[in-house]
């Protein structure tokens, strides 16, 4: 009897380990994080972008108003990629597109947007990326869909036309 | 001479100590941040945009005053549980914590068993 417990509790253990070993097989390897829908923005104070004057949050995101808040930056290339969609939804007029320069050099943010447009109705500085940390973003380019002052939707990495129509979809 | 000599190097050392007091506590809690967009490196060993700006909030949210606990509140608040390396004893993270208590008594066991039982 004595003989038959150890193996027996020695097979139970590895097949628990096998077990939670298998279990860990069917995760994905990549790690998409939990998107905190209806979540209150941030407060914060920056600067304009082309005037460098002192502006707070408040006085860009208006309540009843639909924002899409764009992350971007002149030396990011999936940003150049994702401009075209902006400019499109821009065009629709619906939905009002805030843009927040990330740790960009000034000079070649401007040459960006002369370049290829600009889509955004304001656009503020975050010089050293702490704004976006307030915002939880993880780097560039990110969008935030925002309404009544809530992030409704959270888009990491580029715009896609899959991501422009379902943005037309919701502020309809 | 002996008294200003040691006000001398007392002053000189002073504001140091408290900065690496101050940079201590700011390391040790950027090592138990997890760098989100980098791959099994911690905030303070990354120097990727995201992790050089989190060490920036850091920084900032210290001279606040905010204590290490809710410094973590306020990251786990933004980016989620995952941005802590030490994670919280909840139902997805209870099996973790109670395995290697669980073989631990199993091992015992066996030993006192096997060892010293049979003695």
């Amino acid at each position: 009897m004595k003989n038959k417990i150890l193996p027996f509790s020695v097979i139970i253990i590895f097949g628990i380990i096998f077990f939670i070993f298998y279990k860990g097989l069917e995760d994905s390897k990549i790690y998409t994080p939990d998107f905190y829908t209806n979540k209150e923005i941030p407060e914060f104070n920056t600067k304009e972008f082309f005037s460098g004057e002192n502006m707070k949050s408040s006085s860009i995101f208006d309540l009843d108003k639909i924002y899409l808040l764009n992350i971007w930056s002149s030396w990011c290339v999936p940003c150049r990629q994702e401009h075209p969609f902006l400019m499109s939804l821009n065009t629709d007029n619906k939905v009002n597109i805030i843009g927040m320069n990330y740790k960009d050099n000034l000079k070649s943010g401007k040459k960006f947007l002369k370049e290829l447009g600009n889509p955004y109705k304001e656009i503020f500085i975050d010089l050293d990326g702490t704004i976006a940390i307030e915002w939880g973003a993880y780097g560039v380019p990110e969008s935030f869909l925002i309404y009544n002052n809530e992030i409704i939707k959270k888009y990491i990495g580029p715009l896609n036309q899959q991501s422009i129509d379902e943005i037309n979809l919701l502020i309809k | 001479m002996k008294v200003l000599r040691f006000f001398l190097i007392l002053i000189l050392f002073l504001p140091l100590n408290l900065n690496a007091e101050e940079n201590d506590k700011r390391n040790k809690i950027t090592k138990n941040l997890r760098c989100l967009i980098c791959q099994g490196q911690s905030v303070y060993d990354s120097d990727s945009e995201f992790a050089n700006s989190l060490k920036i909030v850091v920084d900032k949210k210290l001279e606040e005053g905010l204590s290490e606990d809710q410094i973590y509140e306020y990251f786990k608040t933004k980016y989620g549980e995952w941005i802590l390396y030490d994670p919280v004893l909840n139902k997805n993270t209870y099996i973790l914590w109670l395995l290697p208590l669980l073989i631990f008594l199993v091992g015992g066991a066996i030993i006192y068993k096997s060892f010293i039982v049979k003695k």
